[in-house]
């Protein structure tokens, strides 16, 4: 018997449509192996009964000689950010711990259209805050990976780890994610799998549970760059619901693949070599620019000089957006209710926001409060503001001198769980590299380029111009076809 | 800058989160250490930079002035909008009593 979980988007799909296998057996493989994986706390729900209907509705189309959709047949897991019609979606947090939409996110929709089936909900940090999956209402996730001689619990990432955990696990062949300021990248990066975020407005934010509004993008994550490619296609397109959606027709991103990379130019951005960085994350990156380099492309070097400021300036910007976007959570309209006795209005938002939020969550209010506070605006969100613009401006003047520019995703691999958290700046420097292409709303991905010597994988990350997920995924495929990255985690769980 | 204990507790007021005097106590130092590493974007000369209000260039789209126009977000759905309250009766959200 074929192991179909060791299967991705690809195959899956292509093994469907000839009649290899059935998209039922497929969904009944997947769905045994998320059974059989609760230690690693990947899924917060688990929908077995959406996969295999919708499995079934495929092989039904492929009886009667219909058009199977982009992932037809490929059951996917879906960070818990996303609504989802009549099933839980909690954002992993405790205020919406019960909340069951009503309706279904326009992402999630289409993947449904698509053909695609749902093995569960997600696990992720609160609200998408976080790069360990340490700040969820519903435990941590664990990676399946372990480093190597220890069996101390790694990170997959944040804030999908959920997605990362599963992915690499092979319990899903793959899952939606949703990045903010790296949150596909890092996950991808520490678990040794794709995951690209495209240029800001490509993928509808409708039922997108919101963080930081003007940074928030869905994206997939995959084995394959080929996966990531299929996927996003079927996630993206204009969505009249989204008032920062892109009114632009989807490529036919996977059709266009092409390693070959003659007349490109790849950029090193020399602000990007930073203290503190593994030197295993330094070598991979000059083999990252050898690969690009027989792919044929050029190798230049470009500045990005204001690289420095964008991670405080983004603690200032997602912060500020958070705090408005999560006044939602008043216990009126959904979520945890909590009425202590003789209490008024003001006293029960204020009891349901203590006990509904995280601390992570908490604090991030609280800065954002108070950096759009009367007399600290323009000190603090303004000039934030203002070297958003400076470092948009910088990829503006280095992609007038290359193509794609090559990176590390994180500066360090994956660390134990519980050994980050004495002090948030710490942890938010995982997300130095990510950052910054975030606020400057480009295109993305993060795929795997070889594991440390301590068994952990590592990622190179690569960044495009506005609206070339082409040149991204090109890049991306050219590495992955030198790299060859077979590495599995052992499975222990 | 810093932030005081005092001004912590205002802020939390004013987002409207209940916090004891334990919870304040490890905030406070936590706060602090975040806004002093954020305190570096002040060495950067930003005069004659417009602060960015959309990162990638888009128009605010018009649609047509038609009611209902796009059925999910559109009215007539007031189950739906209720189902998932705490408290709803007679077709309203319900809050404790707001004027005495």
């Amino acid at each position: 018997m074929t192991a179909y979980t060791q299967l991705g988007v690809k195959d899956i799909r292509d093994g469907v449509a000839s009649g290899d296998f059935t998209a039922r057996e497929v969904a009944e493989s997947f769905n045994a192996a998320v059974a059989s994986a609760a230690e690693l706390n990947a899924f917060i729900v688990t929908t077995p009964d959406h996969a295999l209907t919708a499995a079934d509705a495929v092989d039904a189309k492929r009886a009667r000689g219909e058009d199977l959709g982009k992932m037809g047949g490929v059951p996917i897991g879906m960070k818990d950010l996303f609504a989802t019609k009549g099933v839980q979606t909690t954002a992993a947090s405790h205020i919406l711990e019960g909340f069951k939409p009503e309706y279904e996110s326009t992402v999630s929709q289409k993947l449904w259209d698509a053909g695609a089936g749902m093995l569960g909900k997600l696990n992720l940090d609160q609200f998408a805050m976080g790069s360990s999956n340490e700040t969820s209402y519903f435990g941590n996730v664990s990676s399946p990976w372990k480093k190597d001689g220890t069996n101390a619990a790694m990170s997959p990432g944040g804030s999908s780890g959920g997605s990362s955990s599963a992915v690499a696990a092979r319990i899903a062949p793959a899952a939606t994610g949703t990045d903010t300021g790296g949150s596909i990248r890092q996950p991808a990066a520490f678990t040794g799998i794709c995951g690209i975020k495209p240029t800001y407005g490509r993928c509808s934010r409708w039922g997108v549970v919101a963080f930081a509004s003007s940074l928030d993008q869905a994206g997939p994550m995959a084995r394959s760059v080929e996966d990531c490619a299929i996927m996003l296609e079927a996630m993206a397109g204009f969505d009249p619901k989204d008032a920062t959606s892109l009114q632009m027709d989807v490529p036919n991103w996977e059709a266009t693949l092409s390693a070959d990379l003659k007349g490109k130019k790849i950029g090193i951005p020399r602000e990007y070599r930073m203290d503190g960085t593994d030197q295993a994350i330094l070598d991979s990156w000059e083999q990252g620019k050898a690969m690009l380099r027989d792919a044929g492309a050029e190798i230049v070097d470009v500045s990005l000089p204001h690289t420095k400021y964008a991670l405080p300036a983004y603690y200032i910007i997602a912060p500020a957006e958070a705090s408005s976007n999560l006044a939602r959570y008043d216990g009126v309209r959904y979520g945890l209710r909590d009425l202590p006795d003789g209490a008024g209005l003001q006293d029960m938002y204020a009891a349901i926001r203590a006990a509904g939020f995280g601390d992570e969550v908490k604090r991030r209010v609280l800065i954002g409060t108070y950096v759009l506070s009367a007399g600290f605006y323009d000190a603090y969100y303004t000039q934030a503001q203002k070297i958003r613009t400076l470092v948009a401006q910088d990829f503006e003047k280095a992609f007038a001198e290359c193509d794609v520019i090559l990176a590390p995703t994180t500066p360090t691999a994956s660390f134990p769980l519980g050994s980050l958290n004495e002090d948030p700046l710490t942890m938010y420097l995982n997300d130095v590299f990510a950052v910054p292409a975030s606020l400057a709303g480009l295109p993305a991905m993060s795929v795997p380029a070889t594991v440390n010597p301590d068994g952990l994988p590592l990622g190179l990350q690569l960044v495009g111009r506005p609206f070339d997920e082409q040149g991204v995924l090109n890049a991306g495929l050219a590495i992955q076809q030198r790299v060859g990255f077979e590495a599995q985690p052992e499975k222990w769980w | 800058m810093s932030v005081t204990r005092e001004e912590v507790a205002k802020i939390a007021s004013l987002a409207r989160i209940k916090m004891g005097d334990e919870e304040l106590d490890r905030m406070v130092p936590e706060l602090n250490n975040i806004l002093d590493w954020v305190e570096q974007l002040g060495e950067v000369d930003t005069s004659g930079v417009e602060p960015m209000t959309a990162v990638i260039p888009n128009t605010l789209r018009l649609r047509d002035d038609v009611v209902d126009a796009i059925p999910e977000t559109s009215g007539g759905r007031r189950e739906d909008v209720l189902a998932n309250a705490p408290v709803a009766e007679h077709g309203f959200f319900g809050v404790p009593k707001v004027i005495e």
